[in-house]
């Protein structure tokens, strides 16, 4: 999946900015992906998330295409459910992440992709993420959820799909460049100005990092 | 009429133990001697008649002192008198206070100045605010008398000639009365002040003079308290593991339980539910027996370990300590602790959970919270001035430096902004708030735990957007807020950084944007790249930085060659305190909770119901110290065991000097209003 060959050849730079949302229960590991991601760093003792973590990290496709996410990294405890609509309401994508040791996260991540597919925009990228694969590499015993289970319901719902772990990194960089290459580079920006001006996605035709200086005069 | 003032003092107090220790107590002298002793008098009658409301409303623990016959006033020394005065009240200074009704029920929730506008500076002129802060503060703390100290102290004075040692404690060494000190201390300095809690410490040392020793890392003993905050540990399931467990778990020094009325646990610091469970359940039942009898239980002392009980709606909040705090103090913790369960959940949800099903399991609700409560106890247990003293701490900037950052803030707040702060490593830098609505020291106790104690914020590594109930503000709804973090170490650098605290926590600066509008993210997140942008430009960020890293002074910084090992200084009006580096005597966190430990003695003392204590000296093997008391300030402080009371006294005065010299640059005053 992550193979696929870079179409865009377009002359010059491209830069584009997605909202990505992370969703499922809690401890499953949603901040350790980002962490990973964003910072390639791993705590094993990591307390909850409180509230929800914003952060940003750039990917670079290809020579000439540059991504930006702005990521919204949600608490799974139920109590911040009543919150989740306002992050993932203007997301481009998302990631819905279950825990591949426990059994009943993966019925908390369906019941979040049907919202997603249900209120979410209407072209939303989700991507299903097996978290902790690095606890069944040592212990297979440990796996409550299959590889094929899980992958045949992607399939069906129309999911990306990946097995992670945060901790050794695995496929941690390939499931953001997967959901990057799946994006739809050409036509997201004008989209999303048009609908949110504010919030949205922005395509500047600037290098990432040398925006800003325009100070609030609310 | 000073002699009037003694005598009605004397009559309203029910007996003559407070007068004894003030008369005996010359405060260290003549820092106000430029205010005319006339106008403080009926200041301090005023204050006497509030003591006298406020102790008879209390119930049941001092009963003996009830008992006892009211003694018909003592003669006023002439030599101290002069001094008692300017000591003590005449900073209060004038009747103004009168205007001003006494509240006493707001003492809980005490704003801080930087939310009362009307304050505007610690005046000593200006009699009516001082003297009503000093009103509040004093009215809480009356509530229950501690185990130590105050009892004691009663015990002594109310008759008998035993030599306690409490009647002396209260001496103040000052020049004038110095000889006649000397007599009296002679005999019973041997009965110095030993707290349980000072006594439990000590059994962990083996140096003559803890205060002095450095080297009480590799004391076997010494093991026990750095082991307070270790998990137990679930043993392999050998024969006996269990009562391994709780061996372990008896054998720290504070717990704090949570449970629901009906007796399920919520929240408990040490050890798993499993191991627990038969505690929760004697301690449900041995409250519930007192609720049914409507006769609710405050707490009780078992084996040397203090339990006390905190009923809170449907919620049972209990601690259960061996460091010798009274029932004030853990009282403060339990509050705080509850605080943070409505912070999580709401005060209306709260009810609601319980209303639908008693049974409800709180668990659920709260989960991932854990880490904030067990923060707030481990702060607790560690030992808060800031707890203690329910006051804050500010970064120490010159008065203009800190003019900078409000007008940087108020020229970049967006319309949707409530609250704005910069906060270094817990020590609050500036505010930005309503002229309408105040910020408590409780609420921003819970939000400096949740950023700098607990982790689970900081190691996220990004900007944060954290609904939250602020208890003081409004206990019925949530506000939101934005929470980014500066690195206080030099250069670029996000999150990580090299030089650390006292604690051992790197520092860091947070920005912090509260908001009511739960869609207010993008507008704050503007505003604080605004307020970054704009204090890296004219300079603050550096001024901030390089007053974060140089940390806070020494004591001999502050005054040259001073005896003083440590001090807190909490201007009552402000709600803030000031102290210097626990560097280089306090440097250990056994040392720390030894000296908090000192510090919490000499609290309870001076704020013991029916005391009127307003200045108290205190000699023990380890050290020589002093708390020192008036409408305006609370001044406790620490000398080494060789120091004497003169230099003591000397030092405190000088430390009010410098206090007050430097007051625009230790204290917050005012803050920024829009």
């Amino acid at each position: 999946m992550t193979s696929r060959v870079s179409t865009g050849t377009r002359p010059g730079a491209r830069f584009a900015q997605f909202k990505l949302v992370l969703l499922g229960e809690s401890a499953v590991g949603k901040s350790s992906l980002v962490l990973r991601f964003v910072k390639d760093q791993f705590d094993d003792y990591r307390e909850s998330t409180i509230g929800a973590a914003f952060l940003t990290q750039t990917i670079s496709l290809d020579d000439t295409t540059t991504v930006k996410f702005e990521i919204w990294d949600t608490a799974g405890q139920e109590r911040y459910k009543s919150l989740a609509p306002m992050y993932y309401r203007n997301a481009n994508c998302a990631v819905v992440v279950y825990d591949i040791t426990q059994a009943s996260s993966l019925d908390k991540a369906k019941a979040w992709v049907k919202e997603l597919q249900r209120q979410a925009n209407e072209n939303i990228i989700i991507a299903l993420a097996g978290n902790k694969a690095d606890l069944v590499a040592e212990h297979p015993d440990k796996r409550a959820i299959t590889t094929s289970d899980a992958e045949a319901y992607a399939r069906e719902a129309g999911l990306l799909f990946f097995e992670t772990s945060a901790k050794t990194a695995e496929n941690v960089r390939e499931l953001f460049t997967a959901i990057a290459r799946k994006l739809p580079l050409e036509q997201a920006g004008a989209r999303n100005m048009r609908s949110n001006p504010r919030q949205g996605v922005d395509l500047r035709p600037e290098a990432p990092g040398t925006q800003g200086g325009g100070a609030c005069n609310c | 009429m000073v002699h009037d003032n003694e005598g009605s003092a004397a009559a309203s107090d029910g007996g003559n133990t407070p007068i004894d220790k003030r008369d005996t107590s010359p405060p260290p002298a003549k820092i106000e001697s430029d205010t005319a002793i006339d106008e403080t008098v009926p200041a301090v009658r005023d204050l006497q008649q509030d003591f006298q409301v406020s102790a008879t409303s209390q119930s049941g623990v001092s009963s003996t002192i009830h008992a006892e016959e009211p003694r018909p006033p003592l003669p006023a020394r002439s030599g101290n008198l002069d001094l008692l005065q300017e000591g003590n009240y005449s900073p209060s200074g004038s009747l103004q206070r009168s205007r001003k009704p006494v509240r006493p029920q707001l003492q809980s929730t005490a704003t801080t100045a930087l939310s009362r506008t009307d304050i505007n500076t610690l005046s000593y002129q200006d009699g009516s605010r001082d003297t009503y802060a000093a009103s509040a503060e004093t009215t809480p703390l009356s509530k229950p008398v501690g185990l130590f100290g105050s009892v004691k102290r009663f015990k002594g004075l109310g008759g008998s000639e035993t030599g306690d040692s409490a009647s002396v404690k209260s001496y103040v060494p000052t020049s004038e009365t110095g000889g006649d000190v000397e007599s009296l201390l002679g005999e019973v300095l041997s009965a110095s002040q030993q707290s349980p809690a000072w006594k439990l410490l000590s059994t962990q040392y083996e140096t003559p003079n803890p205060f002095d020793a450095a080297d009480y890392e590799d004391d076997e003993a010494t093991v026990e308290f750095y082991q307070e905050f270790d998990d137990i540990r679930q043993t392999d399931p050998d024969v006996g593991s269990e009562e391994q467990q709780l061996a372990q778990w008896q054998s720290k020094r504070k717990h704090f339980l949570i449970l629901s009325s009906a007796g399920k646990p919520i929240y408990n610091r040490h050890g798993d539910d499993n191991l627990i469970s038969g505690y929760i359940g004697i301690i449900q039942t041995i409250i519930s027996f007192y609720e049914g009898a409507d006769d609710q239980l405050g707490g009780f002392t078992a084996a040397g370990t203090r339990f006390v009980i905190m009923s809170q709606g449907p919620l049972y909040l209990v601690a259960i300590s061996k460091l010798g705090e009274n029932d004030a103090q853990l009282r403060v913790q339990l509050e705080a602790l509850y605080m943070q369960i409505l912070s999580t959940l709401t005060l209306p949800t709260l009810t609601h959970l319980f209303a639908n099903r008693a049974s409800t399991d709180l668990r659920r609700p709260l989960q991932g919270t854990e880490p904030l409560l067990s923060a707030l106890a481990d702060t607790f247990t560690r030992g808060s001035p800031p707890t203690l003293l329910s006051a804050l701490e500010c970064l120490k900037i010159r008065k203009s430096q800190r003019q900078v950052i409000n007008d940087t803030l108020l020229r970049t707040k967006c319309d949707t902004l409530l609250y704005g702060l910069i906060v270094a490593s817990g020590r609050l830098v500036s505010v930005v708030r309503p002229r309408k609505h105040s910020l408590h020291p409780s609420d921003l106790q819970l939000i400096f735990n949740m950023l700098f104690e607990a982790r689970g914020v900081k190691a996220g590594g990004g900007e944060n957007w954290i609904p939250l109930c602020l208890p003081g503000f409004n206990k019925n709804g949530y506000l939101y807020m934005y929470v980014s973090f500066v690195s206080a170490s030099e250069g670029e650098g996000g999150g990580s950084s090299d030089d650390c605290n006292e604690s051992g926590k790197p520092e860091e600066i947070a920005i912090l944007l509260i908001s009511a509008k739960k869609e207010s993210f993008y507008d704050l997140r503007k505003m604080r790249d605004a307020v970054v942008e704009q204090l890296d430009k004219n300079g603050s960020m550096s001024i901030i930085k390089a007053a974060v890293r140089r940390g806070r002074p020494t004591a001999t910084d502050i005054i040259p060659g001073t005896v003083l090992r440590h001090f807190l200084y909490k201007s009552k009006g402000n709600v803030q305190f000031t102290m210097p580096s626990y560097e280089p005597h306090f440097t250990t966190m056994l040392a720390r909770r030894r000296l908090l430990s000192l510090y919490h003695t000499l609290h309870a003392s001076v704020h013991a119901k029916n005391a009127h204590l307003k200045v108290h000296h205190c000699i023990s093997r380890e050290s020589i110290s002093l708390a020192w008391v008036t409408p305006l300030f609370e001044l406790y402080c620490v000398a080494g065991p060789h120091a004497s009371r003169n230099a003591l006294a000397h030092s405190a005065n000088k430390v009010v000097q410098w206090v007050r010299r430097e007051e625009e640059r230790v204290f917050i005053i005012g803050g920024a209003i829009f």
